[in-house]
This record gives C-alpha cells, structure tokens and sequence, in this order.
C-alpha cells in the first residue's frame, strides 16, 4: 500500500524537481553565510555544511537500488540526480576550502600531500569524477557493462568520505562513527549478489 | 604581585589617565627586576591589538563539556550552576583546602590583559580578559619547596554539562604546566571579560588563560589546582598523545600531524576573511622564550 503509494509518487515527480530542491541549500547557505547566520566564523561552518550535504547525498544514493530490492520501493530514476547533486556538493565543498579557507595554491597543494584527511577526501573526489562525467546516457549506452563496473566506484568513494569525516574530527566523536556505519551496513547489503556474481 | 605585565593594546582612552600613568610606572619596576624584556616594551609601543566582538567571544566556543560544535557552549552553558563554586587547592602548598570564589576574588587584584587567542585548531582571537595572576592565587596557598607541576581540573556535571555524557574524551577535563610557566607573569586567571562577569561558555567563574599556548591548555571553569613534582596527565594529551603535547606551545614551524600551524584565520572576519601568519609564542616570544632555552621545542610539542 505504502509502497504503491511512494511508487506512484516518484513516477510523477520530475527528477529536475530533485535537483531544484536539493540546489537550495546552495544560495541559503551562501545568504547565511554573509549575513551571520553561519555565526561568527562562516568559512569553517560553510565547508563543513557543503561536506556534510554531500556525504548525506552518497548515503542516500546508496540506499536506492537496496530500497528496490529489499522493499520494493522505486527510485532509481533519482539515481543519476543524486550522484551528480552529490558531485556538486564536493566540488563546492572542495572550492570553499581552496578558495576561501587555505587561499594559498601552494599551501592547498601541501595540505593534499601531508594531511591524511585531506588526501583521503581528495582520493574520494578524484574518484567521483570519472562517474560524474559518465552519468548521461550516451555513456551508460556506449560502456555497456563497463559502466556498471566503473560505477561500483561509488562504494570506496563513500567509505572514504566516512573516514575523512572520521579521521578530521578531533576526540571520540559519534556522528562520523554512525555514518560509516550506515555506509557499511548498505555495502554489506550488497556483498551477496557480488558474491554470487563472482561465482558464476 | 598584579600589574606585572602590560598589554600590547594601550587602552589610554578607557583607562582614567592617572591609573594608565601608575601602570606604566610600574611596568618600569617589572623591567627593572627583568621581568619583561626591554624588546618585549618596545613591541608593546608599535603594535595594537584589536579585541574582537563581545559576540565573537562568546558564540564561537571549544568546550567539549557543553557539546562539540561551536555554538554548542553558547547554547547550553547556562545549565551550569556557577555560584556558589569552590576550588580545591591541595597537593604541595601550605595551606590546602576548599577556597570559595567569592573569598578569592576579594583577595585578589583584577586588571585588564588584552591577550591573542590561538586555538589549535588554527583560528584566532584578541580578548579582553579581566583576572588576575595565577601567580597570586598560588601565593595565596603558599607554594612549597619541591612542587614542580601545577595540575588543573574542570568541573564534570553529567546533569550540567550535557557534553559529558559522550566519551569524547576521557572527563574530567585536567591540565598542567611547569610551576615556572604557572608562575610567569603572563599567565592569569580570567574571571571576567570586557568587564563583565566571563560567561559560562567561556569558563565561569574562573579560567586559565595561558597566551603563549594552544587555547586549550586554558582550561575552564576550574575546580581543583594540584601542586605536584610529578608532570600531571593532561586531557588532550591522553586523548591523542602524538597530536597534543603537554607543552602545545604556539609554533607556527611545527605542524598539528592533521593540519598547518603556520596560519590562522581571526574569528568575526566573514566569509572573505584572510589569513594571517601565526607568531611565535603567539607573538609573546619576548616573553616566555627563555622558559624553553635549550629544549628542543619540536620533540616537546
Ligand atoms: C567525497 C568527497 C568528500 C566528502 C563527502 C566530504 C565530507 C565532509 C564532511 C562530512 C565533513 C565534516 C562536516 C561536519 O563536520 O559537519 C568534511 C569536512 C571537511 N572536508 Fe571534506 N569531504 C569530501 C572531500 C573533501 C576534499 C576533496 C577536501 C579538500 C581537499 C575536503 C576538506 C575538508 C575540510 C578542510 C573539512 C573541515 C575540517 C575542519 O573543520 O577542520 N573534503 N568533509
């Protein structure tokens, strides 16, 4: 009944719809931040805010082909939406700490090279972008089942995301620990159908 | 002994003229017993600090105890309850015992130091503290001969202190410093801030304030101050030894193991703020170099 429900909602709900609402953030976020609603020390709160949407978008993307299988709910057509909103989110996230945090090329540079952290998240967004720039159907069409395989990336991408947020909060900290764990336990979901895969 | 080190900023409009001269005067005293450098007086001539907002001070807090985010400690620190409060001073002084706050703010002398506040997590701060020296608090109590280490500890309240009940470190909040860097004459206990009672969030009713040092060996709202010949245990350090020293002194040559100590951003800049070079000992080299002569500050981070 739910499910139906939910079904025929996202079959009439546009996908350009998903990106109009999930764009928001970007101009309120802004606004906030030039405004103090960021509070006092914006660039740090913005950086954080943008990295925080994009690992919450990599989640959410890797709850859609589990929320079909096992629930039979059907999203899928917001898939491609997700991951390019997700790649959005990164690259902002990545341009507020170039642009506005460190200011420096030759320090950014240093700080990818030395910082575990920061070359774990690089790592992640080095990644994305070969999936970002295959998400159109010409490529889906033109990989065939190479792009399944390509986009099997999205799966250390989001374990390292984990762990960069992990690795940059200081003292024992919960939320990060609970977002490798939803990240995992969605991997973990996948691992028979893998398995099986392999087998044949 | 108050008012044995000047702050950077003269604030010679606020201060009533004839109070500013007497500083100065005694100032002259402090070289004279070699206190302060005669470098350090002319640094103090050329350059002004600037404090930052009230609301800067106040709304972007590192105090784990009320929450991790910045606005946490704003957000909850009303819960604590700050009066009455008493602070334990045992180990090795001469006169142990419970010393209530109100009986220590009457004894003591309270000035005005306009101090840079670094945190290490490379933001910074200029504040206008109100306190008094740790050296005249530890006085009080009667150092004894042996002590070598002063050992501090923040109040832990589960049901105050909504922070404390996530293990995020290892509560209560404890710090130290050698007796010689408690004793210096830039170390203060702050009580208050703009001349207002310091908030909660900022560490009521009473906390170190140790200029030359990351932001968090000023360890807030203290309960208890442990003299001691034993270098005491100190919370970050316990935490991740290899990133937090016992001493953290501010050094811009010596890199956090996750980031850059070379810069910092000021707090209250807006979202186009720049960076600004970090300063030695945050810019009290003059000062508290010759504490640290012939230790390799990069092994004792
Ligand atoms: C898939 C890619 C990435 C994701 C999902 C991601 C996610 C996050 C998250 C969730 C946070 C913490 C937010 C919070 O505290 O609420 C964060 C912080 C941060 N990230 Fe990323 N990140 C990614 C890539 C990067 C890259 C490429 C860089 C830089 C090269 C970077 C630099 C930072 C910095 C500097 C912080 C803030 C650290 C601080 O506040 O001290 N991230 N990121």
């Amino acid at each position: 009944m739910l499910i139906d429900g939910i079904n025929s909602v996202a079959r009439k709900v546009p996908t350009w719809a998903v990106y109009i609402v999930y764009l928001i953030p970007v101009p309120v976020l802004l606004y906030q931040g030039m405004t103090g609603g960021l509070g006092r020390e914006p660039i740090n709160a913005l950086e954080r805010e943008l990295g925080e949407i994009a690992l919450q978008l990599l989640v959410i993307g890797l709850c859609i082909s589990p929320l079909r299988k096992f629930a039979g709910v059907n999203v899928i057509k917001f898939r491609r939406a997700i991951g390019l909103l997700a790649f959005t989110y990164v690259v902002l996230h990545l341009l507020v700490w170039a642009v506005l945090d460190i200011q420096s090329l030759e320090r950014v540079w240093a700080d990818i090279i030395k910082r575990p952290y920061i070359t774990i998240g690089m790592a992640a967004f080095v990644m994305m972008i070969p999936l970002a720039v295959t998400s159109n159907n010409r490529s889906v069409r033109a990989l065939g089942a190479a792009w399944r395989k390509l986009h099997l990336l999205t799966y250390p991408v989001a374990i390292l995301a984990a762990v960069h947020f992990i690795w940059l909060s200081k003292g024992f900290q919960l939320e990060p620990l609970v977002y490798l764990t939803v990240i995992l336990g969605l991997l973990a979901l996948r691992v028979p159908a893998l398995l099986r895969k392999v087998a044949v | 002994m108050a008012y044995r080190w000047k702050n950077t900023l003269t604030r010679a409009d606020a201060t009533p003229y004839e109070e500013y001269v007497n500083r100065r005067q005694l100032m002259g005293g402090a070289i004279g017993l070699g206190l302060v450098g005669a470098a350090g007086m002319a640094r103090a001539e050329d350059e002004a600090l600037v404090p930052n907002s009230w609301d800067d001070i106040t709304q972007y807090n590192n105090f784990y105890e009320f929450g991790t985010g910045k606005g946490d400690p704003a957000k909850n620190a009303h819960m604590l309850t700050t009066e009455p409060w008493t602070v334990v001073i045992d180990g090795m002084v001469d006169a142990p015992g419970d010393y209530s706050m109100a009986q220590i703010m009457e004894t003591m002398t309270i000035e005005e130091r306009i101090y840079r506040l670094r945190c290490v997590e490379a933001w910074s701060m200029v504040v206008p503290w109100n306190g008094f020296e740790l050296a005249d608090l530890l006085n009080l109590a009667g150092v004894q001969g042996g002590a070598k280490y002063v050992a501090f500890e923040t109040a832990l309240r589960k049901d105050e202190m909504p922070g404390t009940r996530y293990p995020v470190i290892d509560w209560p909040y404890v710090e130290g410093l050698r007796l010689d860097e408690a004793m210096h004459p830039l170390t203060i206990m702050a009580t208050g801030i703009y001349g207002k009672p310091i908030p909660n969030q900022n560490g009521a009713p009473m906390r170190l304030v140790v200029p030359w040092k990351y932001g968090f060996k000023s360890i807030k709202s203290i309960v208890r101050i442990t003299l001691t010949d034993q270098e005491p245990p100190t919370a970050w350090n316990k935490a991740l030894g290899h990133e937090y020293g016992f001493y953290s002194n501010v050094n811009p040559n010596v890199d956090h193991p996750r980031w850059s100590q070379a810069t910092e951003r000021v707090v209250g800049g807006g979202l186009f703020a720049g960076r600004q070079d970090t300063l030695m000992f945050n810019g009290y080299e003059d000062e508290v170099a010759s504490l640290y002569e012939g230790m390799d500050l990069r092994e004792n981070f």
